[in-house]
This record gives structure tokens, C-alpha cells and sequence, in this order.
């Protein structure tokens, strides 16, 4: 049985449409104009227990949204969600016993106590025994490096510090379905590395499904093996992060350099001209084409040097969201057509 | 059940190390209620000098409703001002998702996540002022009124509790409601004297639309033995009709939370 099962889900939200000036802000006050907006349209997938899955999608695209239908804290307008079997909505305890919510922006640890302080309420909530509590704190606080910090106030600890807290009293009640809305955001890189780091042990420790979303491509390519992106609210790719390449930039980059200078003109018969800079051309060519343009660029000039790579994931994924990309129909791609 | 118990202690003693670091706050907190109680207690002397008796209540009595009212003001502001503010942030800042994602009955969670040390001079004056009007008083009463009395009492801080709750979960649809403490605060502050000081509009007003009657005369009544049961049985039903009333408005609210969007 899937951890979490997701079916056409879609949620609609009524948000108060506010004109500028002070007249506006009048008339805001007195009457408020409400616009229906859907955040989210039809999303289904699933995810299997163990499994880490990358959640992509542009700001706005219905990321959040969704989250919050998932751990129970909006009622979606139609669809239905399952996790660990049950209906998230209803939030019984035996649920949230089992699953946990972490978000980049906000925070649950005391503002004005030790983080330890913060643990030992959630060991409590929890019910979690002192003892085991203190074993899980400190097998935690191994995992990510965390020392004396736990008896700092939390409003002296920097923000990777913080994070790292958050998610030692998210994952105290050991949860077997974790949802991060982007735990790595405004780190260092030092502190990203050390937070993705600690989920990989986790899930292996655990055997956790784990839903992520990020900004960072670097957190998806390190712990996902399989993304789910939506776009506008609704799904628009999901499988291997592997084939969103394929799927969504038919084109693979062609580095050439050659005896001597080149034009333009030249380079633009073989395929699409990303740069040139005196002897080294950068082309995009299709896939289909390659080997044969390779052959026809090596016997018309003077080659002196050829490389081929995939156009960088980060690059393919901002084309998808730039374009607005439109369906799960591999033939006939809309995005990743290059435009000089 | 337990379990329950055990989180209050914790949050409580996480919230009074939270106040500790602040160690100044709690000795103005004591300045300021001495200066308070100390203000009303001449108004009320000032009355009383002349001869003139409020509401038919006696000097002693009037103090035992003064004091009462300081006890209800520091129950206030030790256990429900700083748990409403914070359901207000919870809301405006979307941490609320946090409470409601722990296994424990969010009201719970969000009625007695923190106490001040504020309220605690307040409370122990109350108190004082209480015991020493009645003991001073040319009758001693009957200790089975003051049981009674101390019952209402109970009463009074579960229909202010209510009342208070039923407030600030209003915040969930209209986010920025901090001006709660300041209502609560007011009402509260009517209870000063006793209700039948006021004319008998006010004092209609006060027992049957704000039950502010309840929150100081009648405890006050009772342990001057000068109300019936009667009372102490409509403040039971006020209170039990408010409680009820602030878990169902409560659970009906957090059907309406969308929570702010990151």
C-alpha cells in the first residue's frame, strides 16, 4: 500500500482582490471583493513507502497548497488524499503521531528558550518517556553535528543552527512520513550539505517516504530519485529526475572547437547557435539528429576538439516553468524548443 | 490524562524559564499592581468616607468585591492574556499549523501554552484583600458561604476563560485581533465594584449580556452571605453554557483556517 495516495485533488480558495490608492484600501475596508482561485487542479500521485520524492514547481505553482492538504491542515475542495491509509482532515492523533510537517519559513522551537526546552515539550506531546527521549535527542543531535547549541536560546543560534533544531523537534516522534517545504531555504551551502545529508540517514535509518520541495536543485538531485512537478496547480511531470531531461530538452549541448575562426552563418546550419566566442561554437542539437550532425560538423571542418553534454537540470527545469509547460505527452514536447 | 498533566508541567515550566530571563518584568509587574490596587481601594474609600453606601454593600463587603476583582484581574494576566496574544500570532504568522499537526487537543494546547509571573502579585493581593476584609468584618461569615463563594470563583475564572476564548478565536478570520486583550481587560474591569452599584439598565446588561455579574458579586455575595444558592447554580450554567459554547465556536473556526500562505 502506497504511503501517501493522491487523487485528482484540487482546492480552490477565495482571496479578497484588494484596488490600489487610498480609495481602494477604502473600499477594502468597507466591502471586500473576493476572486475564486484555483491553487490547485486534479494532482494525483502516489508515494511508496520508503520513497523520497522532489515536489517542483514554480512560486505559486500549488506547492504549499498541496502540503497542507496532504498533512490535514486544509480541507481540499475535491479529490481525496490518503496517507498511511487514513483521511489527513481528520487528524487523529494516530496520524500525526506518524507523519511530520516541516517548513523552511516558519518556525516551532521557543523563541526565547534552549532548543532542548522546545524538545522536551514536543517528548511530552509526544509521549515520548524522558529516557528515550534523551537517547533520540542525542542520536539526532550526532546526525547533525549539533552540540552545546541545544542550550543556547534559539534567538541566538544562526539559521542553519535553527533549521537544524526544527528538524530534530519534527523528527523526535520518530515520523514514518516526513512533508519539508523547503527545509534548506536561506542556508549556506555548508549547512544545505549537512541538512540533505542528515535526511538521506534518515530515511535509510527509518525507512521514511519523504516529500520535499526546493528551490535548490541541489536538494532534489542529492536525495530524489523521483520528482513530481506541478505548474500553474496542476501535474505536469512526474518520474525519474533522470527523465526530465529527456522528456522535457530533446536537445543535447555541443561544444565544438575548431582550427579557426567561425561565423554564425556556418555554425547555424548544423544546429541552434548558443554561443561563439572565436574558435569555440556552443550548438544545441536535437537528440534524433546528433550522431548525424556530429559526422557532418567532423567532415566539413576543421575540428579540433568536440564534447557533448546534457543541458544543465537547473536550466531544464526553469524552461519548464518559464514555458508553462503543458502535459505528460512525451511526443510532442512544448518546452525545452530553444529560441535564439 | 496524564499525559495532559505532564505537558502542562512542561509548558509551564518551559514559560516560567522563558519569563526568567526577563527578571525586571516581574518586579515592575509587582510595583504595578501595588499601585493599582492601591488606586482603587481610595476611590472606593473615597466613597465610603462620606457615608455613602454602594449598591447597599458595606465598606468590608465592597473591599471583598475589590478584591476579587484583583484576584479575576491576575488570573488574566498570568494564564489566558499571554496564551490569547500568542493564538493570534499562531494565526497571523501560520504556525498554528504546528499545534495543529501535534497529537494533543489544540484549545488545550493553546489555552495554557504559557503563563506570565505578571498575574501572580495581582493574585496573592486578591487574595490577601479578600481574607482580611473578611475577617475584619463585624460578622465573620459562614465558612460554608465562603466555600460557596470560592466555587463561584472558580466559576468566574471558567466564564472568563470562556468568554476570552470565544474572543480570540475570532482571530482566525480576522488575523490582527490583538485589541482582545484591551476588550477583555475592560469587561473584566467593570466588575470592580459591586453590580448593583450600577443602575439597573447596566446591571441587566451585566448579568444577562456580559456575565460580568457572575465574575465578582456573586462570588462576593456568597461569602458575605448575602446571595442565595441560586446564583452560584446560574453561575454554573453560565459558565458550563460558555465552555461548551467556546469549543464548538473553536472547532467550527478551524474549519474556516486556510492558514497564511508561505
Amino acid at each position: 500500500m502506497p504511503t501517501v495516495e493522491v487523487d485528482s485533488l484540487s482546492k480552490t480558495f477565495a482571496v479578497a482582490d484588494k484596488q490600489p490608492g487610498m480609495l481602494g484600501t477604502l473600499r477594502h475596508f468597507v466591502k471586500r471583493k473576493y476572486r475564486m482561485i484555483q491553487a490547485v487542479k486534479g494532482v494525483s500521485f502516489a508515494i511508496e513507502p520508503g520513497e523520497v520524492v522532489g515536489f517542483l514547481g514554480p512560486n505559486g505553482a500549488g506547492k504549499t497548497t498541496t502540503l497542507k492538504m496532504l498533512t490535514g491542515l486544509i480541507h481540499p475542495t475535491a479529490g481525496s488524499v490518503r496517507v498511511l491509509g487514513q483521511v489527513p482532515f481528520k487528524r487523529k492523533p494516530d496520524l500525526l503521531r506518524q507523519i511530520t510537517l516541516v517548513m523552511g519559513q516558519k518556525q516551532q522551537m521557543i523563541w526565547d528558550l534552549p532548543p532542548i526546552e522546545s524538545l522536551r515539550v514536543n517528548a511530552a506531546v509526544y509521549d515520548i518517556p524522558e529516557s528515550e527521549a534523551k537517547r533520540r535527542i542525542d542520536e539526532l543531535a550526532d546526525m547533525l553535528s549539533i552540540g552545546d547549541e541545544l542550550t543556547r536560546p534559539v534567538r541566538k543560534l544562526s539559521l542553519g543552527e535553527r533549521m537544524k533544531c526544527e528538524l530534530m523537534a519534527a523528527l523526535l516522534h520518530h515520523p514514518k512520513v516526513l512533508f519539508l517545504d523547503e527545509p534548506t531555504l536561506g542556508l549556506d551551502v555548508n549547512a544545505q550539505t549537512a541538512v540533505r545529508n542528515f535526511l538521506r540517514d534518515y530515511n535509510r535509518k527509518h525507512g521514511a517516504s519523504i516529500l520535499l520541495t526546493s528551490h535548490y536543485m541541489a536538494d532534489i538531485t542529492a536525495l530524489c530519485d523521483r520528482v513530481v512537478m506541478i505548474h500553474k496547480g496542476g501535474l505536469i511531470y512526474d518520474g525519474s529526475l533522470a527523465d526530465i531531461v529527456q522528456r522535457f530538452a530533446p536537445f543535447r549541448e555541443v561544444k565544438v572547437e575548431l582550427g579557426g575562426d567561425v561565423d554564425h552563418d556556418t555554425m547555424q546550419r548544423y544546429g541552434e547557435v548558443e554561443s561563439i566566442n572565436g574558435r569555440i561554437a556552443r550548438l544545441l542539437i536535437k537528440r534524433d539528429d546528433l550522431t548525424a550532425t556530429i559526422n557532418r560538423l567532423l567532415a566539413d571542418l576543421d575540428v579540433t576538439d568536440l564534447t557533448v553534454t546534457d543541458p544543465p537540470i537547473e536550466e531544464v527545469i526553469g524552461k519548464v516553468f518559464d514555458d508553462g509547460a503543458t502535459g505528460n505527452d512525451t511526443n510532442t514536447p512544448t518546452v525545452g524548443t530553444v529560441q535564439p | 490524562m496524564p499525559r495532559y498533566f505532564n505537558i502542562l508541567r512542561i509548558f509551564w515550566s518551559a514559560s516560567i524559564s522563558a519569563e526568567m530571563e526577563y527578571r525586571l518584568n516581574f518586579i515592575m509587574a509587582a510595583l504595578s499592581s501595588v499601585m493599582t490596587l492601591a488606586g482603587t481601594v481610595l476611590m472606593l474609600f473615597l466613597f465610603y468616607r462620606t457615608g455613602y453606601e454602594m449598591g447597599g454593600w458595606p465598606w468590608r463587603d465592597a473591599l471583598v468585591v475589590v478584591g476579587i476583582f484583583t484576584f479575576l484581574e491576575g488570573t488574566q494576566s498570568a494564564f489566558m492574556t499571554p496564551n490569547r496574544t500568542r493564538v493570534t500570532e499562531h494565526v497571523r504568522e501560520g504556525t498554528l499549523d504546528f499545534i495543529l499537526l501535534k497529537p494533543v487537543n489544540s484549545q488545550f494546547w493553546l489555552s495554557v501554552r504559557s503563563i506570565s509571573l505578571w498575574g501572580v502579585p495581582n493574585i496573592l493581593m486578591g487574595l490577601a484583600i479578600v481574607a482580611y476584609a473578611l475577617i475584619t468584618r463585624e460578622t465573620l461569615p459562614h465558612l460554608a458561604g465562603v466555600l460557596l463563594g470560592c466555587i463561584a470563583l472558580l466559576l468566574a475564572v471558567l466564564i472568563l476563560y470562556s468568554l476570552g476564548y470565544l474572543l480570540s478565536t475570532i482571530s482566525i478570520w480576522y488575523i490582527k485581533l490583538y485589541n482582545i486583550t484591551m476588550a477583555m481587560q475592560a469587561l473584566v474591569e467593570t466588575g470592580r465594584y459591586p453590580i448593583t452599584a450600577y443602575p439597573a439598565a447596566y446591571q441587566v446588561f451585566f448579568t444577562f449580556v456580559l456575565p460580568v455579574a457572575f465574575m465578582t458579586t456573586v462570588p462576593a455575595q456568597l461569602m458575605t452571605a448575602r446571595g442565595g444558592a441560586g446564583w452560584l447554580l446560574g453561575a454554573a450554567v453560565v459558565a458550563a453554557l460558555l465552555l461548551m459554547l467556546s469549543i464548538a465556536f473553536w472547532r467550527f473556526a478551524l474549519r474556516y483556517y486556510t492558514s497564511a500562505s508561505s
